[in-house]
């Protein structure tokens, strides 16, 4: 390895990628947390939201870098988080809600379903070639101490931040943060405390799809928007989510987190070859399923007899 | 004889303790009670001897052998089978099939080779095997009234046929030992009766029963001997008389009497 | 257009056999696995491989892919069997994407993206079955999966298929009741494997060159798609569901329009008849098997 600066490099790539994963296991987390259920078009969701919020910042940006690129950049996220939401919402009254009673695999197989329409549609309405988001500042990087970062990381950085910290105080603090927990934990005994779980249901999904929304457009950035943007990271972030512990918020943070860094360090440190680091997330996987399936931060949930 | 016996089992939940330092005997053709207030730990202590779960501390011997950490698989092929509170049926298959799926194990041994072996020759005899097990099930769906419902599927069943059909599951694997948890629930008085009935062949045939059962009429009438649990602890064991009239027992189902 | 009807024909076959694998593992264990895209490319890379760089005639490469693709159904069924119906459905979608990885990057292997070209013809008694007349291949596709029908409904019927399904709908009774549930969900993951190996390898030799790029996890959905419409627990039924998922993919080809519908459109549909079916029909077309088939083994005793 070379120098501390190298280290800390790699930490800082590591931590806005951990980030990224982070506010999309959010979303995975949330939903099983209260269904114990994987939707798997979480991923989708979140890929239409950025070609939405792409759209929009596209409409209103006007052609000069200025200031006012900075504000429609972030109308545009807003407005992304605004139509995932809706369409997580959509979703899971058309698609989940019907099979709440099913067989366990019939919400399963009705989400993949889900996630294909998603992914085809994007793919058939606006192509294959991906497509570029502006950079709504100069994204030159600076140098602090042989560490160079970018002022996208620090946005990524900002806004991860910005937005756990709202989620751990609404969750935890709100009345409705406080039915969503109640719901988690015993849904018909909270529907007899008088909480409409369907809404909060609602709620749920609206919140985790937008978190995701927020990912997506900003590591739209770099990446490009695309129809299959969606499912590969989304993969990847549910294994961050299981990694932290399914239906633990503080699980799917830590597990983002974690995931970044070993994405990072796996490539620079052991030469693990750029094609295979989506394979890191896999191993990862299958690592913690065998050691500790619950997740690090999990509890074991032993089936009552 | 002591056929089964836990020597001071605890199953320990982080900091509750559903069941603690429990000394429970089971003897060979006796039917024994389990009895408690709702909570008390009875089928916890169940399901650890029964390998469904695992003890935190303590042992159970079957027959001198440790099974306190063998699977419920293995349990079940060594004599001891269950039902469950919840009535667990395989819903979708038969009423002959969920029997059948009891005589699953004992079917099909194989003179060569061991398991692989068994299967190899379940695959090449599956009409025999069929025409065995089939009459085998039917043997026991005729001992428990259920032959003329044998095609129906187990959901559709009313309710006091399933828990019926539940034990003929069970009997079909031919156990020494049987588990019953709160067979009775949800019966009326009509098949409360039948139940004991049925109970008694069963101890006839030479099984020993064990059963978890909240309605103390079944449990004073059919039980030679009642152990009590509280809070997870073995208070009191002794006959249907002796249980009746401790007033440990009283007290934890009636509470302190008012000084 | 009689060229497309053989075309979908054949491909019918092939995926038919993965279809009486997932069939298996999905209809009577109940275990939502969609890895038949992994081991399918292992069975064609096996074939692959030993065919162009060793010179093994196809028949011999063929118990090569049962092997090795059960092998790894062992592997990754091992770890991941012991999970809930949600996790193993992503961690066996992940493992099929793995293959795929490895297979795009083992370039001294495989060949990399570009993948293994010139597969021989299959011969058979001295007789080259030429995939493009397509009627003998037609013929020896469909006589494999006759074989692999008849293996597993006889195993369905059997003590162990009861188990199976036993096993999918109540686990813990299941175990209570003296079956080793973890051994019998690994065979028939392994099962499942093995036959997606084969179709595999017919692949190989039907098309006659195999890349990475033929084995996206698209396969292991188009397999789902067929066996949740058609009818779960019910060998005949995922046939059919294979071929009318066939008949879907090629419909645009088939009338002509392939200029005028993308692409995408078959996937969308794919998509949409699973939501729909799970909502509306989540039995399949022709939904399980009669529970008094086995009547039929009594006929010449009489019913006891």
């Amino acid at each position: 390895m070379g120098s501390i600066a190298e280290f800390f490099q790699h930490l800082m790539n590591g931590m806005t990628l951990g980030g990224i994963y982070a506010l999309i296991a959010l979303g995975y987390t949330m939903v099983y947390g209260i269904l114990k259920f994987i939707n798997f078009a979480h991923g989708d969701i979140l890929m239409i939201g950025s070609y939405l919020g792409l759209f929009t910042f596209n409409l209103i940006r006007g052609q000069t870098l200025g200031p006012w690129t900075l504000v429609a950049f972030f109308i545009a996220m807003i407005a992304g988080m605004i139509f995932s939401a809706g369409l997580g919402m959509i979703i899971e009254r058309v698609a989940y809600k019907p099979l709440r009673k099913a067989t366990r695999l019939a919400p399963l197989l009705s989400a993949i379903g889900v996630s294909f329409i998603l992914s085809n549609m994007a793919a058939w309405m606006w192509g294959t070639r991906s497509r570029k988001l502006e950079y709504p500042f100069d994204n030159t990087p600076l140098h602090i101490g042989g560490v160079s970062i970018t002022p996208h990381q620090i946005l990524i950085l900002i806004v991860v931040v910005v937005m756990m910290i709202s989620l751990k105080l609404f969750v935890d603090r709100s009345r409705v943060g406080k039915a969503m927990r109640a719901t988690s934990l015993d849904q018909d005994t909270a529907k007899l405390m008088g909480i409409e779980a369907d809404k909060i249901i609602s709620i749920t999904f609206a919140i985790g799809s937008a978190l995701a929304a927020t990912a997506g457009f900003l590591i739209a950035l770099e990446i490009k928007v695309y129809p299959s943007m969606g499912t590969m990271t989304g993969l990847k972030a549910f294994v961050a989510a299981v990694v932290g512990g399914i239906g633990n918020i503080s699980g799917a943070m830590l597990g983002g987190i974690l995931l970044g860094l070993l994405e990072t360090f796996g490539v620079a440190l052991l030469g693990i070859p750029y094609g295979l680091r989506d394979t890191i997330a896999f191993v990862a996987l299958i690592l913690i399923l065998l050691l500790k399936p619950e997740g690090l931060l999990g509890k074991v949930e032993k089936e009552k007899v | 004889m002591i056929l089964l016996e836990t020597t001071k089992l605890t199953r320990a939940y982080g900091g509750v303790i559903a069941v603690s330092e429990v000394d429970f005997q089971v003897r060979e053709g006796l039917i024994t009670g389990l009895i408690g207030p709702n909570g008390a730990g009875k089928t916890t202590l169940f399901n650890n001897m029964t390998g469904l779960d695992t003890p935190t501390g303590g042992k159970v011997h079957y027959k001198g052998v440790d099974i306190t950490n063998k699977s419920a698989n293995k349990i079940c092929r060594m004599g001891i089978a269950r039902t469950f509170q919840n009535i667990r049926l395989f819903k979708e298959l038969s009423v002959l099939e969920n029997v059948m799926v009891g005589l699953h194990f004992t079917t099909g041994k194989s003179p060569t080779a061991g398991r692989f072996g068994a299967v190899l020759r379940s695959y090449l005899r599956v009409r025999e095997e069929y025409e065995e097990m089939h009459e085998k099930a039917m043997k026991w769906l005729d001992f428990f009234n259920l032959v003329p419902l044998a095609h129906e599927l187990a959901k559709n069943l009313p309710y006091g046929h399933q828990r019926e059909l539940e034990i003929a599951r069970a009997m079909a694997t031919s156990p020494q030992i049987l588990f019953l948890d709160e067979p009775a629930a949800g019966m009326n008085p009509m098949e409360t009766d039948s139940l004991m009935r049925t109970i008694r062949r069963i101890r006839d045939l030479g099984i020993t029963v064990v059963l978890i059962e909240h309605d103390m009429k079944l449990v004073m009438n059919i039980c030679d001997t009642i152990t009590v649990l509280n809070y997870g602890q073995n208070i009191a064991q002794g006959t249907p008389a002796e249980i009746r009239n401790n007033p440990k027992v009283i007290e934890a189902y009636l509470g302190k009497e008012e000084a | 257009m009689v060229n497309f009807i053989l075309l979908i024909l054949i491909y019918t076959g092939i995926y038919a056999l993965m279809a009486i694998g997932q069939n298996l593992i999905t209809g009577y264990v109940g275990l939502l696995s969609l890895t038949q895209a992994g081991f399918f490319a292992i069975g064609s890379y096996a074939t692959a491989i030993l065919s162009t760089t060793f010179g093994w005639s196809f028949w011999a490469t063929i118990p090569a892919a049962i092997i090795l693709s059960g092998l790894f159904g062992l592997l990754i069924g091992l770890p991941t069997l012991r999970l809930k119906g949600d996790y193993l459905a992503i961690a066996t979608l992940g493992f099929g994407e793995i293959v795929r990885n490895i297979l795009n990057n083992w370039d001294s292997l495989t060949n990399g993206p570009m993948g293994i070209q010139r597969i021989p013809m299959v011969t058979l008694f001295s007789m080259r079955v030429n995939p493009y007349t397509k009627w003998g291949f037609i013929v020896m596709v469909w006589v494999i999966v006759l074989i692999a029908y008849l293996l597993f409904e006889r195993l369905a019927k059997s003590r162990i298929g009861r188990a199976l399904e036993a096993i999918r709908e109540d686990e813990i009774a299941s175990s209570s009741m003296g079956i080793n549930t973890t051994s019998y969900k690994v065979w028939a993951f392994v099962l499942g494997a093995a036959v997606a190996g084969v179709a595999g390898s017919l692949q190989a030799v039907f098309i006659l060159s195999v890349t990475p790029g033929a084995f996206t996890f698209m396969v292991s959905i188009m397999v789902l798609c067929m066996v949740v419409l058609g009818g779960m627990g019910n060998f005949k039924a995922v046939i059919l569901g294979a071929f009318l998922i066939q008949f879907i993919s090629y419909f645009p080809q088939l009338v002509g329009l392939s200029n005028v519908i993308p692409p995408q459109f078959k996937q969308v549909l794919f998509g949409f008849i699973l939501v729909v079916m799970m909502i509306w029909r989540p039995q399949g077309i022709l939904g399980r098997e009669q529970r008094s088939a086995p009547r039929r083994f009594l006929s010449r005793r009489g019913r006891s």
